[in-house]
């Protein structure tokens, strides 16, 4: 054990730093009256979150180094995903704006509990040490049962927020008494620690599988994968779209960490052990994710299928445990989120106060009302289901590739084949909005009273999942070197 | 001096008693959460146990950190529990469900 000096301090600056302004707000909001609600907190949130974003980025591609007393990390990899989420959560309060203050959900609150999730994210990102970890994934699960259950008069959502609350917390426990059985295998609590201690311990040793185990079925239980998914179509729904847009695409960042820290920084010399287990995860969320979102007549419900799927990808891309894969993965959480925050972002100007729009048959017809949104909605849907030149088809191409590469043909085969059929519910949506007719009787409106800035804001979005194309290589090549060091090979 | 399986096992007990409270429960929310603060007491269990054990003190470190989360736990869980009440005006697990498909 050594003193703590200035540099260590530095190391996590962004995380005191949004977490001290999370409080500053919580205070000027409650002194700051105005008509308009939020009318300081929001723009102060806001600023927060894209200077964090900024000072994320500080110390990019220097040498990675372990601060505080082994508990946090900093390297690329957490400067890159530290600030994806600080900007993703400004993207996401953007476009929650309108449709949570016309619920009465746009409180100080509300900034301050997405505040406090943005640091629990971070500290996931950042964990060194299963202490990190475990109080990370606690405080953005609290803030997140709390963002649901604030819609007070909902019975969806007050139902959703228990579901969430009671399965989270069993997740948690699970993971929680595996870390438990880790440490008193390894001794130790620190990744670095327990990974070191691979030589002493035999494989095959039953504890050691349970544990692992039991960390493997926490965290695809965070990440909503098959077979523990059943709260994420749920949730999803019940949560008002705001919410849901704030629990479905920046959180996706910090679970592509959490996996990175634990598995591989880990666990990483026993992956003979967790990969059949994420091979049938992968693969059984690809499937499920795909088929029953057919079913689906809720796009909230639908998002919530196709996130299982998603999550499916990000895992094919990590079980193979190669540099290739984890690169490929990041990728895939990266090019998701976005794709993500322009969905529920395209849902959320659809709303009005008293009109969801979470109906697919809301869709019908938009090409007609508004053919911009239309055109963004199809953008979106192309890059979710992996059509060329999106930049959702990269992030697949680059998984299966690297699955390939690892020499796992069949599994590439089936989840191709099982992506193809989800392709159908993505372009039923755009099919609704250019081929179909609008119902008599369905409540039209003619969409177009969203702000213009979010137009704009929106536009950048989905047109960047195209535009990015001529330098996804780029992309690429920034990502796996901020991954050098990860991985077989 | 009691040898450490004797503590594991009334961890793994409890663990074990916790998950089977919150799947065979079919009646009252109140005992899901119990059975919540179980699970971490169980896991805590564990880690005293080894921390002692292996004479390491951060598994007791760990464990204060564990019960803090558990405190801020059961007042969200209790004050969900609340506003579930106040929409539908039960608590009975089999009332949750409005959400389908």
């Amino acid at each position: 054990m050594t003193g703590l000096s200035t540099h260590d301090f530095w190391a996590v600056a962004p995380e005191i730093y949004v977490a001290t302004l999370a409080c500053v707000i919580l205070v000027i909001d409650l002194y700051v009256r105005s008509v308009r609600p939020c009318a300081a907190a929001y723009p102060l949130t806001i600023a927060t979150l894209v200077s964090a974003g900024f000072l994320c980025l500080d110390g990019l591609f220097e040498p990675t180094e372990t601060v505080l007393n082994g508990l946090v990390v900093r390297d690329s990899v957490s400067a890159i995903l530290k600030s994806g989420t600080c900007f993703g959560t400004a993207a996401v309060l953007f476009y929650a704006r309108d449709y949570a203050a016309a619920r009465g959900l746009w409180r100080g609150e509300y900034l301050v509990l997405t505040l406090f999730g943005v640091v629990g994210m971070m500290a996931m990102i950042g964990a060194a040490h299963l202490l990190t970890l475990y109080v990370g994934i606690e405080l953005l699960a609290l803030c997140l049962y709390g963002m649901i259950a604030m819609e007070r008069d909902s019975v969806r959502a007050a139902e959703a927020a228990m579901k969430y609350f009671i399965l989270g917390a069993l997740a948690s426990g699970v993971l929680l008494y595996g870390m438990s059985l880790l440490y008193g295998l390894t001794g130790s609590l620190s990744l670095q620690a327990v990974s070191g201690a691979t030589g002493t311990l035999e494989v095959n040793s039953l504890p050691l599988m349970l544990a692992i185990s039991m960390l493997v079925v926490g965290l695809l239980f965070k990440l909503g994968a098959v077979p523990f998914h059943m709260w994420v179509p749920d949730v999803y729904d019940g949560s008002a779209t705001s919410t849901t847009l704030y629990l479905s695409a920046v959180p996706k960042l910090a679970a592509f960490a959490i996996l990175l820290r634990l598995l591989s920084t880990g666990l990483g010399e026993w992956i003979a052990i967790w990969q059949d287990m994420l091979l049938v995860a992968a693969l059984g969320s690809i499937a499920l994710g795909n088929v029953v979102a057919i079913a689906q007549s809720n796009i909230k419900r639908m998002l919530a299928y196709s996130t299982i799927s998603n999550m499916g990808f990000l895992l094919l891309g990590f079980f193979a445990g190669t540099h290739a894969g984890y690169s490929a993965a990041m990728v895939y959480a990266v090019i998701y989120m976005v794709t993500t925050v322009a969905a529920f972002g395209v849902i959320l100007a659809l709303s009005r106060s008293g009109f969801e729009s979470s109906d697919l048959n809301d869709f019908k017809g938009l090409n007609r009302r508004n053919p911009w949104l239309a055109l963004l909605m199809l953008i979106v849907m192309f890059s979710l289901a992996g059509i060329p030149p999106t930049a959702g088809f990269f992030a697949k191409l680059m998984v299966l590739q690297a699955a390939v590469d690892a020499g796992f043909v069949a599994v590439v085969v089936a989840s191709v084949i099982l992506a193809v059929i989800g392709a159908f519910y993505y372009l039923r949506i755009v099919k609704l909005m250019y081929f179909d007719e609008v119902e008599e009787g369905v409540l039209t409106v003619s969409a177009h009273g969203y702000r213009r800035s979010m137009r704009w804001v929106l536009t950048v979005n989905a047109i960047g999942l195209i535009a990015v194309t001529p330098w996804i290589g780029n992309v690429m090549d920034l990502i796996g070197r901020s991954l050098m060091g990860f991985g077989l090979s | 001096m009691i040898p450490l399986s004797h503590y594991l096992i009334v961890g793994a007990l409890l663990f074990a008693i916790s998950v089977v409270g919150i799947f065979l429960n079919r009646k009252n929310l109140v005992i899901i959460l119990m059975a919540i603060e179980l699970l971490l007491l169980a896991a805590n269990m564990n880690f005293v146990a080894f921390s002692h054990y292996l004479g390491n003190l951060s598994g007791q470190v760990f464990v204060f950190f564990v019960l803090t989360v558990a405190a801020a736990e059961a007042a969200i869980g209790l004050a969900i529990l609340i506003v579930l009440f106040r929409t539908r005006g039960s608590i009975n697990v089999q009332d949750l469900d409005r959400l389908k498909g």
